[in-house]
């Protein structure tokens, strides 16, 4: 598998795929990430919103929202070429199909969805997509695709298979006002949830059929997060009420529900905080190192330190008279083994919570300086890896936790990161720059 | 005479009051006599004296002076006294009316007060439990008013609550509404564009050359068969799924029906590794009784169990009787950490020195005695080490080496001997049977060839005159021989027959008889003429027969045999 990765200025979005490859403006470069020599260049004819590999990496989609163009590169072929133009109907999301050869276009006011076939150029449609916060999905193994439809101000989920499009099932939903779907990862049910005006969790089997429903509590905001561990076992719920709910796949029951307390009291877990070590004003050699980096302001050191129970999590409450409060646990994350969960809590937006599944308990909290901006677990062990938009990156594994220095010039912050689905190397991303990082078996180097 | 009545009764109750010692016996004399009156006529000088002393107590002048008049009384004086006397009495009556008003007065008072005293006494009761039954009503009362406040406090905590959920729900939907209008506005805006934009770009894709699918394969119609291969597949996808669910929890309820089967187990041992440990306690022991019936019963059913608790009843089973097998093991716990509290009180330290002792003395006696057989065997062993080291005669040595066999080998000796001389003996008639049977051997072939010539001679004298020409006797022995060998090999058979049945050490020489004698023996000379030319007849017959003709005169070749066979038979035997 070849892979590309940019190093130097580079527009923010880029997806994890083997091969690495980064826009600018209207420009795609495909680079390998061994070498980091570039492989490829193609110029796109506008400025590219949305940059997707194809599922066998063959291909680049390049969607310009504005124009309502998407654009197909071929890597093996790079005279090769492919434009979607959806006319004036406009265009509002572009993605790739599992089999990576269709192309699934939202028009503008999600009026439909148009299947583009790059082996027939064959156009299908699909009426009545729901704009909301997840309305597409496909299964893990690519066969099969959930769809959001709303139809006369009623919820219906469509099931699709990949192959020919064809129309598997069609069934009416229970919500309210249906905010996303996720297939679980053994693509046997599909679970469905409202908006947060109300706490509804449906979990359909593939057929259509309800298997159950989960429904913590009434009036009070509701779902913010779901999400699947990998072994489908489990459905974490985070809701707005602080707190994360664990069904299982057996009785579609909560087993065990995960808190949030600002103190944090009475439990084995670790909690590391974040403690900045100033380089010191009396010794001779650091201020002369600082000054030949370059960076004496922003490239503090860091370490984590061990915090004797209880501890105080900052805590910042959000204003009540907007939507959407920035409370609730927004963002959760198993890893590639089910043995972990990390979640994040929006007004403690500093800490990462992990807890351990087996033992169903709180395993340990990191508490950074700053706002946590994204973690992500390594595809292949357990390990959580975070950014806080400084210059930054740490890495949590149950064997300890490391703050490593980003060692660039000027101010590189990280805002984002992903990993490589091998886990050897992570792609860090400021705003305008990126950052390839590479995992030994010890220690983390550029 | 109320009055006169009322100062005697004065007077004696002064009397009675006031007796001095002095007075005493004078007293006794002045009082009243039989009649009842106080002065008489004997007593005048002492009841004046008497009474003048007494009015003279009373503080009045003194009504008669003794020395004085003598015995004329002062009547004025006594006037006055009487007087004065008077006087006293009323002011004293009146004292006592003022007394008894008093005493009335006061006593009215008492009762008064007493009444009063009571009913102030059931006021205050009354009051009181008034009082009580406030408090309590007070107290009631304070707790509902608490209880009201508390819930107050969380119905406000509610109310507030439910306005910030309605609070954050109304913001929510404001924020969706004013989504919705911004896509609205946003759609009419198009919706203008597209109508006042007459140029409508059309959709398009523009692709080089299509390419292949992923998979390689070609893209199929939609057809009524995929779709049911769809629903075929999706519904194989489910099953298998289901399937593999099921697997993982049926492996995982076998493993902890295991675990509990060992818990089981485990628990039951305990319990009964305890149970002759157990003192009466006849619960305890009818516990035990249930315990063991239900091991053994549970014995039978781990027999059964490999079948697999799947049915109800069965899992019930088993969870019940882990419960109680945990419950007896709990309750056996409990009793031992009493013990333990019981003895470290020092209450069973007695008991346990008994044991001890006992305990000690036996150890000793085990010691004891292994001691005993250790010097036995050392004994033992140094004894046999003499034995096989001592040095003794050559003699004896070569006697001693082979004593155990000794009267074995002198058996073997003698059975030896006596088979030596049967061996001989065999030999001996081995040899003598061997000669012979080379005798026999050459006898007999000397035999066939007699018969041979003689039957050759036979042959060759065929003639119908039989009788003429008898064969001349005087022909070879063997002729005869041949004739007599016809008999005599019916002879010899029968001899070599019996010779050969009786197998008899005697061996009997063979001389050929003469022939006359032959005959005769044979009964075959002319004693029975009329035999000799069916002999003869026969003969021929035989001859014709050794030709070769017809198999009748075979019959009585055979049969003159068998006669011939049977009078040697009789003849010899």
């Amino acid at each position: 598998m070849k892979a590309g990765l940019l190093f130097f200025f580079c527009l923010t979005f880029l997806l994890c795929c083997t091969p690495q490859a980064t826009c600018v403006q209207y420009r795609l470069v495909v680079r390998d990430v061994s070498t980091l020599q570039i492989l490829q260049l193609y110029t796109c004819l506008d400025q590219v919103s949305h940059m997707e590999w194809s599922s066998d990496s063959l291909f680049i989609l390049c969607a310009m929202y504005n124009r309502g163009l998407v654009q197909v590169w071929s890597l093996e072929q790079p005279d090769w070429h492919c434009k979607i133009d959806e006319g004036s109907i406009g265009l509002v999301s572009s993605r790739w199909s599992p089999d990576g050869r269709h192309i699934l276009n939202t028009t503008e006011f999600h009026l439909r969805v148009t299947v583009w076939s790059l082996c027939t150029k064959a156009v299908s449609y699909i009426k009545y997509p729901k704009a909301c916060q997840k309305g597409i999905d496909f299964s893990r193994d690519g066969r099969y695709m959930a769809l959001a439809e709303r139809r006369d101000c009623k919820d219906y989920v469509c099931v699709f298979v990949c192959d020919d499009w064809h129309l598997l099932r069609h069934f009416e939903t229970e919500t309210q006002d249906l905010a996303g779907l996720e297939w679980s990862p053994n693509g046997c049910v599909l679970a469905v949830w409202d908006s947060c005006l109300e706490y509804m969790v449906l979990l359909y089997s593939l057929d259509g059929r309800l298997l159950s429903t989960y429904s913590a509590y009434e009036w009070s905001l509701g779902v913010k997060s779901v999400s699947w561990s990998p072994s489908s076992q489990f459905l974490a719920i985070g809701s707005y009420d602080e707190k994360v709910r664990i069904l299982n796949h057996i009785t579609w029951k909560k087993i065990t529900q995960f808190e949030h307390p600002a103190i944090i009291d009475n439990t084995k877990a670790t909690v590391y905080k974040e403690a900045e070590k100033r380089p010191g004003v009396g010794s001779d050699e650091m201020p002369l190192h600082n000054i030949t980096m370059g960076a004496t302001l922003f490239n503090t050191q860091s370490k984590y330190e061990i915090c004797p129970l209880p501890v105080q999590i900052p805590v910042v409450k959000p204003d009540p008279d907007r939507a959407s409060p920035k409370i609730g646990i927004s963002v959760l994350a198993f890893s590639s083994d089910s043995r972990y969960l990390a979640t994040k809590n929006d007004n403690m937006a500093t800490a990462v919570w992990v807890w351990d599944m087996q033992k169903m308990s709180l395993e340990a909290v990191l508490e950074q300086t700053s706002a946590v901006r994204c973690f992500q677990w390594d595809p292949l062990r357990p390990r959580l890896a975070l950014c806080a938009g400084n210059t930054k990156l740490y890495l949590w594994s149950p064997g300890g936790c490391v703050s490593v220095q980003v060692p660039t010039e000027g101010g590189f912050q990280v805002q984002s990161l992903n990993w490589h689905c091998s886990g050897d190397s992570l792609i860090l991303l400021g705003k305008e720059q990126l950052c390839l990082c590479y995992m030994d078996t010890d220690q983390e180097d550029k | 005479m109320p009055e006169s009545s009322t100062v005697k009764d004065v007077l004696s109750s002064s009397v009675e009051c006031r007796t001095s010692p002095l007075r005493r016996f004078s007293l006794s004399s002045l009082h009243r006599n039989s009649l009842g009156v106080f002065c008489s006529e004997d007593n005048v000088q002492e009841c004046l004296s008497h009474i003048s002393q007494e009015v003279s107590s009373f503080g009045l002048p003194p009504v008669w002076t003794e020395p004085g008049s003598g015995s004329e009384l002062n009547i004025v004086a006594v006037l006055n006294c009487m007087y004065d006397l008077i006087q006293l009495h009323r002011r004293g009556l009146r004292t006592l009316e003022n007394m008894e008003v008093e005493q009335l007065k006061s006593n009215s008072n008492v009762d008064f007060l007493q009444l009063s005293t009571t009913r102030l006494k059931e006021q205050l009761e009354i009051s009181k439990r008034e009082n009580t039954g406030l408090l309590e009503r007070e107290r009631q009362l304070q707790l509902k008013v608490k209880s009201l406040q508390n819930c107050l406090k969380n119905e406000k905590e509610e109310v507030q609550k439910l306005q910030n959920v309605i609070a954050s729900r109304a913001s929510q939907y404001n924020h969706e509404m004013k989504r919705k209008e911004r896509e609205f506005n946003k759609l009419k805006e198009r919706l203008n564009q597209l109508l006042v934009d007459k140029k409508e770009k059309k959709q398009a894709i523009d692709v080089l050359n299509n390419i292949g699918r992923a998979d390689g394969k070609r893209s199929l119609w939609k057809t009524e068969k995929m779709e049911a291969k769809h629903e075929g597949e999706m519904y194989k996808t489910l099953l298998s799924d289901y399937d593999t669910r099921q697997r993982e929890l049926q492996l995982e309820n076998a493993e902890l029906r295991k675990v509990l089967q060992q818990m089981k187990k485990d628990m039951v041992s305990i319990l009964s590794s305890r149970k002759p440990a157990a003192k009466g306690d006849k619960h305890e022991h009818s516990g035990m009784q249930a315990a063991s019936e239900e091991e053994d019963d549970e014995a039978f059913d781990s027999s059964k169990e490999s079948v697999e608790l799947y049915c109800v009843h069965a899992r019930e089973k088993l969870a019940n009787s882990i419960r109680l097998q945990w419950r007896r093991l709990k309750s056996h716990v409990e009793r031992l950490d009493s013990q333990v509290s019981s003895a470290q009180t020092g209450e069973s330290k007695s008991t346990d020195a008994v044991p001890r002792e006992t305990h000690e003395e036996e150890m000793d006696r085990l010691k004891l005695e292994i001691q005993q057989c250790k010097d036995f065997i050392q004994a033992q062993q140094q004894l046999l080490q003499q034995q096989l080291s001592s040095p003794c005669d050559e003699e004896t040595a070569s006697l001693l080496s082979d004593c155990y066999m000794l009267q074995e080998k002198e058996r073997l000796g003698d059975e030896w001997k006596t088979l030596e001389e049967q061996r001989k003996i065999f030999e001996r008639e081995r040899r003598n049977f061997t000669e012979a049977a080379i005798r026999l051997s050459h006898e007999r072939k000397a035999f066939e060839e007699d018969r041979a010539t003689w039957l050759k001679h036979q042959f060759l004298n065929l003639s119908p005159f039989s009788d003429s020409k008898k064969p001349s006797l005087s022909k070879s022995k063997s002729a005869f021989l041949i004739s007599a060998e016809t008999d005599s090999s019916a002879a010899v058979a029968p001899e070599k027959f019996i010779k050969h049945r009786s197998e008899s050490p005697r061996c009997v020489p063979l001389t050929s008889p003469s022939t006359a004698d032959l005959y005769r023996t044979l009964c075959l000379i002319p004693e029975d003429s009329s035999t000799k030319p069916k002999r003869k007849t026969e003969h021929v017959e035989e001859s014709s027969v050794f030709c070769g003709n017809a198999p009748v005169r075979h019959k009585r070749w055979d049969g003159i045999q068998d006669r011939t066979l049977s009078q040697e038979k009789n003849s010899s035997i």
